[in-house]
């Protein structure tokens, strides 16, 4: 691990404002790394990927609550434990995909230190990303992709590009998708929020850069808008072992059926895409037809349509079309 | 002021069979001190030392390290340490308590288990410098040979271990189980004790000690 310059910080403000001292650019470019939970960033930094020269703990910041707005919806504290916000009443009772994909993620110790703000910002799993002796475009844009050519069985079919094909390795992302979550975020310059739908992008030619946060911005909270009244919502996992492993495909799908039909969808796909995968395809041939076996394997396939299959991971369409489907049956059966 | 639990040699009841209790990693230690002693011409000053306190392996005050003061077993230790130091190379190295395992170093195997605030995490994915203030208990504030905690005694009953490696860091995990929102049955646990990886798979022993402490508690 590099050596670098550790400050410990209890204030929002005095974050931001040492983080402002960066200069400008993207996150990744950026020396500086926020520590909150430390459960991907201190391994990464073991592999010498992150070498961080300022690094600023903000793990006792005052953003670890829950609570119910006014609206009807929840705001999450960026450094809300996974473990807690997956135990917590009122994501239980009223956002029950966001605490199953929390519970299907890591391991208990994991979770009891991950964050809400850290787990937005989770690197890939993909082997020549932690390989530093690799070359790799994300982490070192311009020196190729082995991934494409090598070993590509764990890595993303949707949203892929001839510079990158790595998975967003998160569960917690694709239930927050689901869910049309706002990540709010605050700098020295001021605060703004963004719909997550727009936090993550695809690689393209830049797969350097992961999202649209700026340099010094740190994500303070996460807001979630009222549930539909009478849905229904399942996250499923599919992966090599029961537990402690990483997705190879998910699904995450909020649903509700009023008079026999499909009133209200949303379908987000983990471990398959390069970023939480929203299925807006399969969401539009969903809504308004009754369900059924038929009409969710059409939006399976709608769902996978672009995607584009790799030497070792092609089973992975497959794999997410009969995910998406069981999850369909799950949540729109008649209780 | 509370028992150092964590320094069982200096115990008022075992001080008297201090040098019967020479253990192999004490042995080591000794021999350690005492062969770069005999090399400066100090074998006589040092020979006895108290090797419990052996502070060898602190890294003196300088810039490139940090102040912190850390609560492990009940015990507050002031220390100058670099700020990467993980918890888990804190309480080995710093404060010789070797109970805690280094198995991956990246969160993948659970050796390294230890309680900050009561919660059970992985020491090895943790700055030490961070947890100032927060309460760390590490396998020996769990329990001590003739004061065993029930789960340790439960694992020696069902033998939920083979080599003893992963033991430590089971055992901080399944206490810590003991108090956390799983239901009753053996798949539960299974599920909540998946960060913890046993490789000579001593599985389902483990489950059957845990099982016994949860149905007493």
């Amino acid at each position: 691990m590099k050596s670098f310059q550790l400050t410990r910080v209890d204030d929002v403000r005095r974050a931001t404002e040492l983080a402002s001292v960066q200069s400008g650019g993207t996150p990744q470019a950026s020396s500086m790394r926020f520590l909150a939970g430390g459960t991907t960033l201190l391994d990464l930094m073991k592999l010498d990927v992150e070498r961080p020269q300022q690094v600023i703990d903000i793990h006792r910041l005052p953003l670890a609550q829950v609570v119910a707005t006014d609206d009807g919806g929840v705001l999450i504290g960026a450094t809300v434990r996974n473990s807690d916000l997956a135990n917590h009443p009122l994501i239980k009772a009223r956002y029950a995909v966001l605490s199953q994909a929390l519970l299907s993620g890591a391991s208990a110790q994991l979770r009891n230190m991950a964050t809400t703000g850290g787990n937005l910002m989770q690197r890939t799993r993909c082997v020549y990303f932690r390989d530093v002796a690799s070359p790799c475009n994300k982490r070192m844009p311009g020196s190729g992709c082995p991934a494409i050519d090598g070993y590509n069985r764990n890595l993303a079919v949707l949203g892929t590009s001839d510079q990158c094909i790595a998975t967003n390795p998160s569960d917690m992302n694709v239930a927050l998708s689901a869910l049309d979550a706002t990540i709010h975020v605050e700098s020295s310059r001021g605060k703004r929020s963004i719909a997550i739908d727009d936090f993550f992008l695809v690689p393209g030619n830049t797969p350097q850069n992961e999202n649209v946060l700026t340099s010094g911005e740190l994500i303070t909270h996460v807001t979630l808008p009222r549930p539909t009244p009478g849905n229904r919502s399942v996250y499923l996992k599919l992966r090599d072992r029961a537990s402690y492993e990483f997705a190879l495909a998910s699904a995450a799908v909020v649903a509700s059926v009023s008079a026999g039909r499909i009133e209200y969808v949303r379908v987000a796909l983990g471990g398959v895409g390069v970023k939480p995968w929203r299925s807006h395809e399969a969401e539009a041939i969903l809504l308004g037809q009754a369900p059924g076996a038929a009409v969710f394997r059409m939006a399976a396939e709608a769902a996978v349509q672009s995607a584009r299959p790799q030497s070792m991971n092609g089973f992975k369409i497959e794999l997410a079309k009969r995910c998406i489907e069981h999850t369909l049956e799950l949540t729109t059966q008649a209780a | 002021m509370t028992k150092d639990l964590d320094r069982p040699d200096q115990s008022d009841d075992e001080e008297s069979t201090l040098f019967e209790r020479v253990t192999r990693r004490t042995f080591l230690t000794r021999v350690g001190v005492a062969g770069a002693a005999v090399g400066s011409g100090q074998l006589h000053a040092i020979a006895f030392a108290d090797t419990t306190e052996a502070p060898v392996l602190d890294a003196p005050a300088s810039g490139t390290t940090m102040r912190v003061r850390l609560s492990v077993n009940g015990r507050d230790h002031d220390l100058d340490i670099d700020p990467r130091t993980t918890l888990l190379d804190c309480v080995r190295d710093h404060l010789q308590l070797t109970g805690t395992k280094k198995g991956c170093d990246h969160g993948q195997c659970g050796a390294c288990t230890v309680h900050v605030d009561g919660r059970r995490v992985n020491s090895c994915l943790s700055l030490a410098v961070t947890h100032e203030g927060e309460a760390i208990r590490t396998i020996e504030g769990i329990g001590q040979p003739g004061a065993l905690h029930p789960m340790q005694a439960a694992f020696v009953e069902h033998d939920g271990f083979q080599c003893g490696y992963c033991t430590s860091g089971q055992i901080m995990s399944a206490v810590a189980l003991l108090d956390e929102p799983y239901g009753h049955t053996d798949d539960e646990v299974k599920e909540a004790m998946s960060g913890n990886i046993c490789r000579c798979g001593a599985y389902s022993n483990i489950v059957s000690a845990i099982q016994q402490v949860r149905r007493k508690v």
